[in-house]
């Protein structure tokens, strides 16, 4: 269960959101610069906010005086266009996030993550040769080859061409299913894929929730 | 030229190594700590570091006498605490070196981490990464060809330094007789042969070090152009 509370001055307004999300896909809706990427920064400890708190489970990751680094928030992210280390092959790439010592135990984990997103023949090859699509299935399978507690993507199809994004937006679907212990919270500004993905759908505008709705799938 | 010193060559090579491995140390520290940080007085920092480009050599060398020298700040420390002179030595020359080539792997150091795409080492450290891992596996080797290209430019200087090294490290054959510094007491002495022997070796030198460092960021500049470009 993720319990958020985030103040934050930006530069053209204040962002004030309060949220939850439980085992289930949060889509986080509204047209660019309402401060979407920005609540995500917050939540993966890559910026802080001004006042608030952030529950994850029964960790507090920020609030009451402390912020738990990004490295040990156990939180994935995908961002926009992937960030896939471009001078590692797409296996070091999966691999990164697993500590050197785990490495022995994770191997079945891995091997799901790769047999689940159907990227097994691309881990010898580095990120400039495969596709949009591809690009988008290992950058998933290195954020979760890191076991999170909560899993962050920040507009993971908007990179892609309208087939490859409907076919991704199945797979999302599909992953959540499998790691369903895992809530996501996907920000989009696209409005029918934020009723495609989401279970619940918080719409943001000028960093203030305005609306929220429940998906009848 | 049969029976030919070349002390000068060994102390250039020397000296020149020494100094480039100390800046690309401290050049890499340095341009990294600062590259992505905004700060007040940043620039005064920067125009601090980068101050040995613009001045003549002699001012740099009479810069470092002062500091070094006998009864200067740094010199008389040393040379009560360590028995180390500075001044007429070839640390004098290494030390001399290390600031005129220290500009140059700052600059490129600077430029090559601000190419780095800051959201590699965020996705980094999101996966657990410590920031001393997210160095070493992502802004290093992604600055890598901006590096080398600083270590070259400054080994080569190191190589031609003359002005600071003569005021700091004098002229003494055999102790701190670099090639730059053998071609002008050769031509001053009337040895035209013997400087022009230095200068074949210096001008070979400093081409093959060019020549090699073009050869090598056009090759690296189309693999990382064909990177991005997918």
């Amino acid at each position: 269960m993720l319990d958020v509370q985030i103040h934050k001055k930006l530069s053209h307004f204040e962002l004030d959101v309060t949220f939850t999300a439980d085992h289930e896909i949060v889509v986080l809706f509204g047209p660019s610069g309402s401060g979407k990427t920005t609540i995500l920064n917050c939540l993966a400890g890559l910026e802080q906010p001004d006042k608030g708190c952030i529950h994850l489970g029964d960790s507090l990751l920020y609030g009451e005086g402390k912020s738990v680094p990004a490295q040990q928030r156990k939180v994935g992210y995908l961002f926009q266009d992937y960030a896939l280390f471009p001078h590692m092959t797409v296996e070091k790439n999966i691999w990164y996030g697993v500590p050197k010592k785990d490495r022995p135990n994770k191997i079945d984990v891995i091997q799901q993550l790769l047999d689940v997103l159907r990227i097994h023949h691309l881990i010898k090859k580095y990120p400039h040769q495969i596709s949009g699509g591809e690009k988008q299935r290992v950058a998933l399978a290195r954020a979760l080859a890191t076991e999170p507690s909560l899993l962050l993507l920040d507009e993971p199809l908007s990179a892609l061409d309208e087939e490859t994004r409907l076919q991704c937006q199945d797979e999302l679907l599909r992953l959540h299913q499998l790691w369903e212990g895992v809530p996501f919270l996907i920000v989009t500004h696209n409005r029918q894929e934020a009723r495609k993905l989401g279970d619940r759908i918080l719409h943001l505008n000028n960093g203030q929730l305005i609306d929220e709705w429940k998906n009848e799938r | 030229m049969a029976s030919a010193d070349y002390t000068p060559l060994i102390l250039s090579l020397k000296v020149a190594a020494i100094s480039t491995t100390i800046v690309f140390i401290i050049g890499i520290f340095f341009a990294h700590l600062i590259a992505r940080k905004q700060f007040f007085g940043k620039s005064i920092i920067e125009s601090f570091f980068l101050l040995p480009l613009v001045l003549p050599p002699t001012v740099v060398g009479f810069g470092l006498l002062l500091l070094f020298g006998k009864n200067g700040w740094l010199g008389k420390w040393l040379l009560d605490w360590f028995d180390v002179q500075v001044v007429f030595s070839w640390i004098g020359a290494v030390i001399a070196s290390i600031v005129v080539s220290f500009p140059l792997m700052y600059q490129s150091a600077a430029a090559a981490f601000a190419n780095v795409d800051v959201r590699l080492e965020k996705a980094a450290r999101t996966m657990g990464a410590s920031n001393w891992r997210v160095f070493w596996t992502i802004a290093f080797p992604l600055a890598w060809p901006g590096l080398l290209a600083g270590l070259v430019l400054s080994f080569a200087r190191g190589l031609g330094e003359f002005g600071a090294t003569l005021m700091l490290a004098g002229y003494i054959p055999g102790k701190t007789d670099t090639i730059p510094m053998a071609i002008y007491f050769a031509v001053e002495s009337g040895h035209m042969e013997k400087a022009t022997f230095w200068v074949i070796i210096i001008v070979a030198l400093g081409f093959s070090t060019i020549t090699w460092l073009n050869w090598w960021s056009k090759r690296n500049m189309r693999r990382f152009a064909n990177e991005k470009g997918r």
